[in-house]
């Protein structure tokens, strides 16, 4: 019997999810043993001509991680869809945006200037930013386009399930990939990880009372952080409400707040906006100028709430400047 | 999107949510006095203003609200003790988010408003509308249209 073919594929993304990969350790073993991957840019010797080479639906899974903001990436994605059964959008930056996801903040003109003008690191005296097309004496050169936006992967190609986590967790990956080779994977569009936030399976649980007031906000280094107590009950911003579980709370484990990689639960449409609402109504203030005061000391609110998804948010990107009657500081 | 009236000038789109206590009541209130105020707020009536999730604005926003207003009951008269106190934590929150996403702060607009303050409605849904006019269209990017963007060379 031929073994299902696989391949996973990297758009704007950091290479943290093809570590999570690698991180299975010798379980890469036993799961080479049961499919053939046939394409993995970050590992493998295989080109884009192979994939173009087979046959439609002859993968039986893609995972595809990463951001899409290039016309390259763009590409290859439709391709990999046609070429495969399922696709899994592997990661919070498929799944919701990411990181990079966060340059919906700005104008595509000021990422190119920042990343090839103005950068200190920069010396290009003559200004020059890429082009798609460039002739020089050997002949034309090309580049792919730089999108007006970061999307999400299910923002340009249909996706069969969705894999969340910065990386996602090592056993999520794996129950997916058994779930996958057994047959077993949840109806289309699933989620696959479990459907509850992470407060329920974080070990500081119980210490996080159901009256639970914030007096004032601190960021994790303004603070000795207790490491048996909620976060949230020391003025430490942790998203484990609005977050769904699945990670084993592996940041708390290590005294750091969640930041929300793994996404809502089904039940949220915007995971900003929802926790932005659970962590308001923690605050202990109800006079008009406290309340301001006490948010004013969340710095970078958009980058706190939306750190993994603001492709995927209502919103999804800033609104154009000449829209806007005070500019954006 | 954009709506217009006869004489082609653009018309702001306002959602607003107001609680049934005390600002649909005196919405209703200004409506039983025969008050004439701009015909551009579509009013959503909820139990309490601090149900008022800020999913409910955003997706206003994105559906093509030019503004979204919120109407709770003065500090202290919530009927559910501190619903507005609530709202008023999450707005504030909220609009930090929405300022950085370049919605002018006018778009989203929170007030206390009795039962008994027909005319205060009124004067509130005027304000607005005339600010929203002046303002002009809020016209989101959606992925849809980043793409178009890139094709047809908006967006270099």
């Amino acid at each position: 019997m031929t073994k299902p073919k696989v391949g996973f594929y990297w758009c704007a993304s950091c290479g943290g999810c093809e570590e999570a990969v690698v991180d299975l350790g010798e379980d890469v073993l036993a799961l080479v043993e049961l499919v053939d991957v046939v394409f993995w840019p970050v590992a493998l010797d295989f080109k884009r001509a192979d994939v173009e080479a087979m046959e439609d639906g002859e993968l039986a899974a893609v995972f595809i991680n990463g951001a899409v903001r290039t016309s390259e990436q763009e590409e290859m994605v439709e391709l990999l869809r046609r070429k495969s059964a399922a696709v899994i959008a592997f990661g919070s930056c498929a799944v919701l945006g990411g990181i990079p996801g966060l340059a919906n903040l700005y104008e595509r003109e000021a990422i190119l200037d920042a990343a090839y003008r103005e950068a200190p690191s920069v010396e290009n005296p003559e200004g020059t930013l890429p082009a798609e097309k460039c002739s020089v004496a050997e002949g034309e050169l090309t580049l792919p386009a730089f999108d007006d936006s970061v999307r999400t992967l299910d923002q340009v190609i249909d996706v069969d399930y969705y894999l969340p986590g910065c990386p996602p967790p090592g056993h999520l990956i794996w129950s997916a990939a058994t779930a996958l080779l057994g047959g077993t994977l949840p109806p289309k569009g699933a989620v696959l990880a479990p459907d509850v936030a992470l407060c329920s399976e974080c070990p500081r649980a119980a210490t996080k009372s159901d009256t639970l007031l914030v007096k004032e906000f601190r960021r994790p280094h303004e603070v000795f952080v207790d490491p048996d107590l909620c976060l949230l009950a020391q003025g430490v911003i942790c998203l484990g409400p609005a977050t769904r579980a699945g990670c084993a709370a592996v940041c708390i484990g290590g005294n750091m707040p969640c930041t929300g990689c793994m996404g809502p639960t089904s039940r949220v449409l915007d995971h900003g906006a929802k926790a932005l609402s659970a962590i308001a109504s923690l605050l202990d203030a109800n006079d008009g100028d406290e309340i301001v005061a006490r948010t004013a000391e969340i710095v970078d609110p958009i980058g706190t709430f939306y750190r993994y998804s603001l492709p995927a948010s209502l919103l999804f990107r800033s609104v154009e400047p000449e829209m806007r009657k005070e500019p954006v500081s | 999107m954009l709506e217009t009236n006869g004489n082609g000038h653009f018309e702001p789109r306002i959602v607003a949510f107001f609680c049934t206590w005390c600002t649909y009541t005196a919405a209703d209130l200004a409506g039983i006095a025969r008050m004439a105020y701009a015909p551009n707020v579509r009013v959503i009536r909820l139990m309490c203003s601090g149900r008022v999730d800020p999913q409910f604005v955003l997706a206003a926003f994105q559906h093509g609200a030019d503004g979204v207003l919120i109407g709770g009951c003065h500090p202290g008269d919530c009927h559910y003790q501190e619903g507005n106190y609530k709202t008023l934590r999450r707005v504030e929150l909220l609009r930090a988010v929405t300022r950085g996403m370049g919605i002018d702060d006018e778009r989203l607009r929170l007030e206390w408003i009795s039962a008994s303050e027909g005319d205060k409605v009124r004067q509130v849904c005027d304000e607005m509308t005339e600010q929203l006019r002046r303002l002009g269209p809020l016209r989101l990017r959606s992925p849809e249209r980043s793409v178009e963007m890139l094709v047809t060379g908006e967006a270099r």
